[in-house]
């Protein structure tokens, strides 16, 4: 779902299995079988090329390819046996692993990660892939959050891109003086709401502080994340938001800042995709990080990673292995992030960045300027049930924020519950 | 050879012949429905993310659902699923007797009728979505006519559930009138004309005469209803996932999110919440089936 969407011809393909031809050569042999939830257009053009190169790099392979629509990628996962395990799976980083490695279907791959193409040119993911001082997997693309705004609308206002609070509240000021709203928003589906959090509260509070909410050594009670709340309030009461955003999903909710019935849109880089198609050329849209709330902590980005998995009971480890360096390995990467493929970032640091207005700036904002850490989103970061508790709860809150009191101790019962 | 002889009266026993012809059903049966729900009752007594392992809790899923207020609102808006669905019932007898004459084209609007049955009931979700939509959809362009609204239904935590229900009751009332135009045919015309020369009319004619007639009719009607009452979980998913903030979900479709759904991993609170769910349906069409059977034995 938090996927791009890219038209095109080779994703109408039915297909989903395919065998590259077994012509014997090459050192690796016998069968490699991976299961993927890369069903959109874009994503699934991307790993049928992988695999076609892959296999032609090492004739004596057969692969197999399977692929799943993303909702059904947990109930596979859940139903893998040993007998039936594929070799390697897709899921994602950080805590959204935990059931998985807990459960021992993740191979621990940290004889991987200590190989100096790892060490030197995958840093910056390492922590998302790291659980219990080991690592579980490799990263394959990730990208950037932040807001994307109308620029032609900006300039009618007078206004320009804020770096504070204060800014960014007198911005949405006048944006609602001029009868529109400052931000489009469609929380059908809960998790755009959930992006709002994770911002204001690393805002507020920091990364630090918004990882131990996650692990749930904070209360939702402590007044630090009501100082959250309270900021977010802030834009609620506003009227920041466009209205009866509970019904519309991300996707319903794009043809407002299209429209220009909304200013602006905090979401992630797949969403410039779906927004060009719309018509918003280059000179009407643009980006700009997210902005500082309290200026004692340190900026830090979201940057939700998706990953591939050997499983523990692949019968082809060493395959298996290759296959995952060939997956982050830079030229792999460039070739798989440009904007004829996913259009999102390479976690490659040799790997080079398509040349995109938004990816540009993205790259720019992760790397140097987001020293607070980077985290993979909310219900990546925390555990499933708390999400699920917790996203519903911001819904509510943007919807009926004189609930606060009510959510915040559903919030913390939920908490004692999960932990 | 008494074995031969033993064997052969088993073959050819009559007594025997049903139970053969029953026996792939019944282990089926046994093997899909019966060992499953003793399954659930089992798994809901422990704590489960479906894959590792499992922790033996007891009843402590049960106490949780006491306390859920999740759950609360979940059965509520079953009970209002299970007596407003009823509506379908009456609603579809009014239009099986509207539609019950003959004139010409009558066989095209009644199949006109019919066809909310036919569809699916994503495309009925789907077209009651656009039908309530905040802003283009098509009941506040009616309401603005009347200087009412605009109402956002679906984002109403209060009209939520009703609004669902109307979208359901929509194909239900289709197929209750399906049902009361082939039980219209086979009423006695004899007995309509006796009680026409005894006086009988308009209401008294239909309450005392047709409706009593109509009894199997409406049997069957009632049992689908209930169970499409029950079945109320895919216009719920497509219409509003559950929300707004949780409150038009249904004891099945909060299942399903605690226990299956993409962030799902408590198995044992999932099953507990279907055994509470397997006894109401019990009750509901134990009941039933007791007033039916009272009922039929007051006839003999």
């Amino acid at each position: 779902m938090k996927n791009i969407l890219v038209k095109s011809i080779k994703g109408l393909v039915a297909g989903s299995v395919i065998a590259a031809p077994a012509f014997a050569g090459g050192h690796l042999s016998g069968d490699l079988e991976l299961v993927v939830g890369m069903s959109n257009p874009a994503p699934r053009a991307v790993i049928e090329g992988m695999v076609d190169r892959f296999g032609a790099m090492h004739p004596g392979l057969n692969i197999k390819l399977t692929i799943n629509t993303r909702d059904t990628m947990v109930e596979g996962l859940r139903s893998i046996t040993p007998d039936t395990a594929p070799d390697i799976v897709e899921w994602y980083a950080a805590n959204r692993m935990t059931p998985f490695v807990d459960s021992g279907l993740f191979e621990d791959i940290s004889d991987l990660w200590a190989e100096d193409e790892f060490v030197n040119n995958l840093a910056s993911t390492k922590g998302a892939m790291t659980l219990n001082g080991k690592q579980w997997g490799v990263p394959y693309t990730y990208y950037q959050w932040g807001v994307y705004y109308r620029e032609d609308i900006f300039k009618e206002l007078g206004l320009v891109e804020p770096t504070n609070w204060a800014e960014e509240k007198a911005n949405c000021e006048k944006i609602v003086a001029s009868g529109r709203a400052c931000y489009t928003i469609g929380t059908k589906w809960l998790w755009t709401a959930a992006g709002w959090f994770d911002y204001i509260n690393m805002r507020t509070n920091g990364f630090d502080f918004h990882m131990d909410l996650a692990t749930g050594k904070v209360a939702w009670t402590d007044d630090r994340v009501l100082q959250t709340f309270a900021n977010w309030r802030e834009l609620v009461d506003m009227g920041a938001f466009v209205k009866d955003h509970q019904t519309y999903s991300w996707q319903e909710s794009l043809p407002f800042i299209v429209n220009g019935e909304a200013a602006a849109i905090l979401i992630g880089n797949f969403a410039v995709s779906p927004l060009r198609e719309a018509g918003l050329s280059d000179d009407k849209l643009d980006f700009y990080q997210f902005v500082e709330i309290n200026p004692d902590v340190e900026m830090a980005e979201e940057a939700p990673t998706d990953t591939l998995h050997i499983t523990k009971y692949s019968k082809n480890k060493e395959a298996a292995k290759e296959f995952l360096r060939f997956v982050v390995s830079a030229e792999n990467q460039t070739i798989i992030n440009a904007g004829s493929g996913l259009g999102q970032l390479p976690v490659n640091s040799q790997a080079s960045i398509d040349d995109d207005e938004f990816l540009n700036q993205g790259f720019k904002m992760l790397s140097s300027n987001s020293p607070g850490g980077v985290a993979q989103f909310f219900d990546r970061d925390f555990p499933a049930e708390m999400a699920s508790v917790a996203m519903e709860g911001f819904q509510e809150f943007m919807v009926f924020p004189d609930n606060l009191e009510d959510i915040v101790e559903r919030l913390e019962s939920a908490r004692g519950d999960i932990y | 050879m008494p074995f031969r002889a033993s064997q052969k009266s088993f073959w050819n026993n009559k007594k025997n012949t049903p139970w053969l012809f029953l026996l792939p059903g019944l282990l089926f049966f046994a093997l899909y429905v019966i060992f499953p729900i003793f399954q659930s009752f089992n798994i809901s007594f422990y704590k489960w993310d479906g894959m590792g392992k499992a922790e033996y809790v007891g009843l402590k899923n049960y106490q949780k659902l006491l306390n859920d207020r999740a759950f609360e609102i979940s059965l509520w808006n079953n009970l209002k699923w299970l007596v407003l669905y009823l509506l379908a019932i009456p609603a579809g007898l009014a239009l099986a007797l509207f539609l019950n004459q003959n004139i010409t084209g009558i066989r095209f609007y009644k199949s006109l009728f019919f066809f909310p049955f036919v569809i699916s009931q994503v495309v009925v979700g789907l077209v009651f979505t656009w039908f309530y939509d905040p802003r283009f959809g098509l009941l506040n362009e009616l309401l603005s006519w009347v200087a009412l609204g605009p109402i956002s239904v679906l984002g109403d935590p209060v009209l939520v559930t009703y609004g669902i229900i109307l979208a359901g009751l929509w194909p239900q009332t289709a197929y209750c009138m399906i049902l009361y135009l082939t039980g219209l045919n086979s009423v006695d015309p004899e007995q309509i004309e006796a009680a026409r020369l005894d006086g009988a009319k308009k209401f008294k004619m239909l309450w005392y005469v047709i409706i009593p007639q109509l009894r199997p009719a409406t049997f069957i009607a009632f049992v689908v209803t209930i169970i499409g009452a029950l079945r109320s979980f895919d216009l719920i998913s497509i219409m509003t996932n559950g929300g707004p903030f949780g409150r038009s979900r249904v004891l099945s479709f909060y299942m399903y999110e605690k226990a299956l759904s993409e962030h799902g991993f408590r198995m044992g609170y999932g099953a507990a919440i279907a055994v509470v769910l397997f006894f109401i349906m019990l009750v509901f069409i134990g009941v039933f089936l007791w007033m039916m059977y009272r009922q039929e034995r007051e006839q003999r």
